[in-house]
């Protein structure tokens, strides 16, 4: 398993990803809290784009409603918490069924009945609508007023019931991160990963070489759903409430999919690079802004606005593929055209 | 036995009749051509095989069994292979993942999904390339890509829907040599939609012509162009 996946990485590529890693594994030791939350917000949306990643950018299916998926996993762990004790650990895979169950009632609605393109992307959009206001008036949840978990103040950090510092909730998205990272390249070189970049490609073409087209549809979106549900369980656990009309509300699902937009779809750095630089410059903005002495709410959402812009005209690939290229990890011969 | 039997096959195109009582059958290792017109039905013709449409009315057995209810994925899993009239490769991706995708479908793992696919890019001399996206290719190149794709799916019979059309003359050549030698070597069967009449000439064993969706001769390539009827609807009447 650990040979299939560190074949064909070229030892440089090695000697760097764990300088990064190393970097990140050591950040909490000189950073300030505000950085820490800064990192840990980075480190949420590297997870998120990761998952949705695999939708999109390697089976070519855009959501844009996977704010649903994060929700689910929040308010079923928070749920489970509030309600029976249940600690976030064991109300995870709970939480990772339902957001698959739901991942796949919308697939199959749309896979099977040939819903594609945009016409995908705004059932998607449905369907983290119809979650949004159904939980409004969810009662068990407390509805629209927010459900929220108790708060009291740690004197260490409790692992099991993800109680804690900031600190511990850090090594966790990083800990998540990496399991993601590492679970997306173990999926994109095996059969399954190539057979979807072949329905993202040309889905006749596809099914002209024997791919059960639909068949591969439906793993892409159950695996992305299931994955994204784990930063909902980080979502609760970390924030302590839940509202619907901010967990599931469609600004969440865009700002899951804006990191690997911008760092490149379909590739595997793309979200993570994305989120680095979206969430890190954009806050580093605010930073220096506030210090300033101006008061400017909405200039993160002017930002982003730009950095889409700047990407979508000079680099449509996103930033990684040219970084790629540069630094010869992209070993084909022929630039994107 | 005849590895494809085709039998009364129809399809109509909301009132056009695209393809009218069709009935011919490929023997085990023969290159056959599909000639006509255009606007003959050929295409719709692959189609119905390859499982894109059903027919309304007809059978077509493959190796013995019915696939003309089956989906195109079910029917490449039988064992029929095809390439597209208008080139659809994968474009971003590399020409070498193109081939792997077709022959995972025999070799799950991809390190071997990939050695397959490197020998068939050599037969068809684009293992030079392999680097390249396929979108970068020319369309001779791309032509032969959909060859070496449709191939690593490991077909008993290969469709080929004029892969031809558009090559200039060398070239032809080229691709004709191909065919021949992937029937001899893998004793594959062909079937093949071809306008160019100097390959099928060269390459087909036999030929069906079609005209205005229905048969109108089957035969030897030179028996078959001798026909009035093929004569009249290639050439018009007046060059009978």
């Amino acid at each position: 398993m650990i040979a299939h996946l560190i074949r064909d990485v070229p030892p440089r590529v090695f000697v760097w990803l764990a300088a990064v890693l190393a970097v990140l594994i050591a950040a909490p030791f000189v950073a300030n809290d505000y950085q820490l939350t800064v990192l840990i917000l980075i480190l949420y949306f590297a997870y998120t784009g990761q998952a949705w990643n695999i939708l999109m950018g390697f089976a070519g299916q855009l959501s844009l409603g996977h704010a649903l998926y994060v929700g689910l996993g929040a308010y079923t762990t928070a749920a489970l918490y509030v309600h029976f004790g249940i600690g976030p650990w064991v109300g995870m895979p709970v939480a990772i069924l339902i957001s698959v169950a739901s991942g796949a009632i919308v697939g199959f609605l749309a896979f099977r009945f040939g819903v594609a393109g945009v016409y995908f992307a705004i059932l998607t959009i449905a369907f983290a609508e119809f979650a949004r206001i159904g939980f409004d008036h969810f009662t068990w949840v407390q509805g629209s007023s927010g459900l929220f978990l108790p708060v009291a103040n740690y004197s260490h950090n409790d692992i099991i019931h993800l109680r804690g510092q900031p600190v511990m909730f850090y090594y966790v998205i990083l800990a998540l991160t990496v399991l993601a990272f590492v679970i997306c390249r173990a999926l994109l070189r095996s059969r399954v990963g190539y057979y979807w970049q072949a329905i993202r490609e040309d889905e006749p073409a596809a099914l002209a070489l024997g791919i059960p087209t639909f068949r591969y549809k439906m793993y892409a979106i159950v695996i992305s759903a299931g994955m994204t549900a784990p930063a909902g369980v980080f979502y609760a656990f970390y924030y302590n409430n839940l509202f619907p009309e901010q967990t599931f509300f469609i600004v969440r699902s865009i700002e899951i999919i804006l990191g690997p937009v911008i760092g490149g779809v379909g590739t595997l750095f793309g979200p993570v690079i994305g989120a680095f630089l979206l969430t890190g410059l954009s806050e580093t903005l605010q930073n220096v802004l506030t210090s300033l002495g101006f008061d400017t709410p909405g200039a993160t959402r002017v930002f982003y606005g730009i950095c889409l812009l700047l990407v979508v005209i000079i680099l449509p690939h996103g930033i990684w593929p040219p970084i790629a290229r540069l630094l010869r990890l992209d070993h084909r011969e022929t630039p994107e055209a | 036995m005849a590895l494809l039997q085709v039998d009364n096959v129809s399809k109509n195109f909301s009132g056009l009749r695209a393809v009218a009582d069709v009935s011919f059958a490929v023997p085990d290792g023969a290159i056959f051509a599909v000639i006509g017109p255009n606007g003959a039905g050929k295409t719709t013709l692959f189609n119905l095989i390859a499982g894109v449409f059903a027919p309304d009315a007809g059978t077509i057995a493959f190796a013995g069994s019915r696939i003309e209810r089956l989906q195109p994925d079910e029917v490449c899993r039988r064992g029929v292979g095809r390439t597209f009239q208008i080139v659809r490769p994968f474009p971003a991706l590399s020409v070498e993942d193109n081939v792997v995708v077709g022959a995972l479908l025999r070799q799950p793992d991809p390190k071997a999904a990939m050695r397959r696919a490197h020998e068939i890019l050599g037969q068809l001399d684009l293992f030079e390339k392999r680097r390249h996206l396929a979108g970068a290719l020319t369309l001779p190149d791309r032509k032969r890509l959909e060859v070496a794709r449709a191939l690593a799916t490991e077909p008993k019979l290969l469709l080929l829907d004029e892969v031809m059309a558009g090559l200039r003359p060398t070239e032809t050549d080229r691709m004709v040599e191909i065919i021949k030698r992937l029937n001899a070597e893998s004793s594959l069967t062909i079937l093949l939609i071809e306008h160019v009449m100097r390959a099928v000439m060269s390459v087909a064993t036999r030929v069906l012509v079609l005209h205005h969706g229905a048969a109108i001769a089957e035969g030897p390539p030179e028996a078959v162009v001798r026909e009035p009827a093929v004569i009249e609807s290639y050439l018009g009447v007046e060059a009978v």
